[in-house]
């Protein structure tokens, strides 16, 4: 590993270790609240970031998918005793069958018709969410009972019963799901993917089986997702489904291209984009609602000025910022008179 | 040596490749032709992106049109595309290793294989250099890395030197008359470029309007009449 990859690498376990213990002594619980929906969220925009960013797939359905992940846990978190992160691996196993399922039939469709088909999906989901229900300790394959009056929480770990500790569990969740991804892509499928992205054509001269890696992505994406859905079933306690609607996977999708979706930090700054910008202005007094309008203002100025999004413009202005308050402090150089005549 | 029997491709009422019949002997061979003659047209039949209307085209006794369009890679099929197709997000060696780990060469000799690839075609960037801080002819010359790793046993090249300079274009021509002797692959180039396929070409097939018009050891060829006359249009 060379120099500049070790500081990287310190960069970032510092980084992990100020959110881990830093962060819940310096914000308040409603905050911590808001980290951890960030941290659940941070691996639902990877994985948008992974289809969008790395294979080119525009998928307007991961709230549904999300949904699905999350009712997996809470069904099984009710009727069982499993350890939590078992159940979270199950969530997400049963959701990348889901998700991938999803994919299937779209993976002839690109660009817009991709997007439409995965909206409309989304829609049935959200749908039939409605109909079922989450579950809420009742019994049967549901686990939906409508007469309860005393509804159960849904349990956490028992290592991470209170806030700050689940907002822990959560962010070290969140990191083994970036490690996911990050381990594919430096090797093989990442190749694969970005061949894809480039040009399906060139990818399959080069013996590429794009479907597969499509598959692949897609199967990926939904595990992930699947996983932080049984991450949010623990976060808020309580599910239902008009908390999943589906129009919140267009606004997703907008953050994840205001956040980067060629980076991994862009799903980190989408996730803070999507969750934590709105718990700000409301502790403010501020309506989110605003945040619609100026998502939708976002996305314009990134496609137009920076479309590898915030993670990749930021450091370059802070940069270029930088250098300006140097030039600004150094006296400027004396000028040196000229010697010899002129030729 | 490849055998293309008969070979038709229509576009609705247009005939791309018009019932080309025609055998490359090993080595580098030359297609020319005027613009939409049928060039690219054939090597997107051989790379399984278009299906023939009729004909057959064996290479190395093998019915290469059976095969799926992604398993060709894996038997032995490179390509380069007329708009040039390195990636530019990946460094030099992965853009390479990319296409070694779906060409069926073991794992083992990766590394040795990638970097041998790329210093064959005498790149001289460190291969962990991203391809888009790279200059065009550099990137010319990772496709042509990508095209020559992994036991190669047919190199397509469309148009490799389109837009480089001279200087450039000669360095080029040297690499791809290496690749036959490097790999043992047949070559099949195709370019407007006349003196680089004289260059690098023994034997060169000309085809206008979807059909071959002549074809033979290449100095021949290039001063045969019908050929000066489809270039050209003289009457």
């Amino acid at each position: 590993m060379g120099r500049p990859q070790l500081i990287r690498w310190a960069v970032i376990a510092a980084l992990l270790l100020f959110t881990l213990f830093g962060l819940p002594q310096l914000f308040s619980l409603y905050y911590i609240d808001s980290l951890t929906q960030v941290a659940v969220y941070s691996m639902v925009t990877l994985a948008l970031g992974v289809l969008v960013g790395r294979v080119g797939l525009i998928s307007l359905g991961q709230v549904a998918v999300l949904a699905i992940g999350a009712w997996v846990a809470a069904r099984l978190l009710f009727a069982t005793t499993q350890p939590y992160p078992l159940v979270l691996l199950e969530a997400g196993l049963v959701t990348m069958v889901a998700g991938t399922a999803i994919g299937l039939p779209a993976l002839r469709l690109r660009g817009l018709y991709l997007a439409l088909i995965t909206l409309m999906l989304a829609g049935a989901i959200t749908v039939v969410l409605a109909t079922v229900n989450f579950p809420n300790g009742g019994h049967g394959f549901t686990g939906y009972n409508g007469a309860l009056i005393n509804i159960p929480p849904i349990r956490r770990p028992s290592v991470a019963g209170a806030d700050p500790a689940y907002f822990r569990y959560s962010v070290l969740i969140a990191a083994l799901m970036f490690l996911l991804v990050l381990a594919h892509i430096r090797t093989r499928p990442g190749r694969a993917w970005a061949a894809i992205r480039q040009s399906e054509p060139a990818a399959l001269a080069a013996g590429i089986n794009t479907w597969l890696y499509k598959l692949w992505a897609f199967a990926l994406a939904s595990f992930i997702t699947g996983v932080a859905g049984g991450v949010l079933a623990g976060a808020v306690h309580y599910l239902y489904s008009i908390d999943f609607p589906t129009q919140d996977s267009i606004i997703l999708l907008a953050v994840v291209l205001m956040g980067g979706a060629y980076s991994l930090w862009g799903a980190v700054v989408a996730a803070l984009l999507y969750q934590f910008l709105p718990a700000l202005l409301n502790n403010w007094g501020v309506s989110a609602d605003w945040l619609t309008i100026l998502f939708g203002l976002g996305v314009l100025q990134v496609l137009t000025t920076a479309p590898a999004g915030l993670a990749d413009q930021v450091p370059k202005d802070l940069a270029r910022l930088g250098r300006l308050l140097l030039r600004l402090r150094r006296p400027p150089a004396p000028r040196v008179p000229s010697q010899g005549g002129t030729a | 040596m490849i055998e293309v029997e008969g070979l038709t491709v229509r576009y609705g009422g247009v005939t791309s490749l018009d019932a080309m019949s025609l055998t490359f002997e090993d080595g580098t061979c030359g297609l020319i032709g005027p613009n939409g003659a049928g060039k690219t047209t054939f090597f997107n039949v051989l790379s399984g992106f278009v299906r023939p209307a009729a004909g057959t085209v064996r290479a190395f006794g093998v019915d290469l049109l059976s095969m799926a369009h992604f398993r060709r890679a894996r038997w032995g099929v490179r390509r380069t595309f007329q708009t040039e197709q390195a990636i530019e997000e990946l460094s030099v060696f992965d853009n390479v290793a990319m296409v070694h780990e779906h060409s069926g060469a073991g794992a083992g000799s990766r590394r040795r294989d990638v970097l041998d690839a790329i210093s064959f075609t005498g790149l001289d960037v460190s291969p962990e250099t991203r391809v888009r801080t790279l200059g065009a002819g550099q990137r010319r010359l990772v496709e042509v890395a990508r095209a020559v790793v992994g036991q190669p046993r047919l190199v397509l090249l469309d148009e490799p030197a389109a837009g480089l300079p001279d200087e450039e274009t000669s360095h080029l021509g040297e690499v791809i008359r290496r690749i036959p002797e490097h790999t043992g692959a047949l070559t099949i180039l195709v370019d407007h470029d006349m003196s680089l396929v004289s260059a690098c070409c023994q034997t060169t097939a000309v085809l206008d309007f979807g059909k071959l018009i002549a074809s033979g050891p290449t100095a021949t060829v290039l001063r045969d009449d019908d050929v000066i006359r489809a270039y050209l249009g003289v009457a």
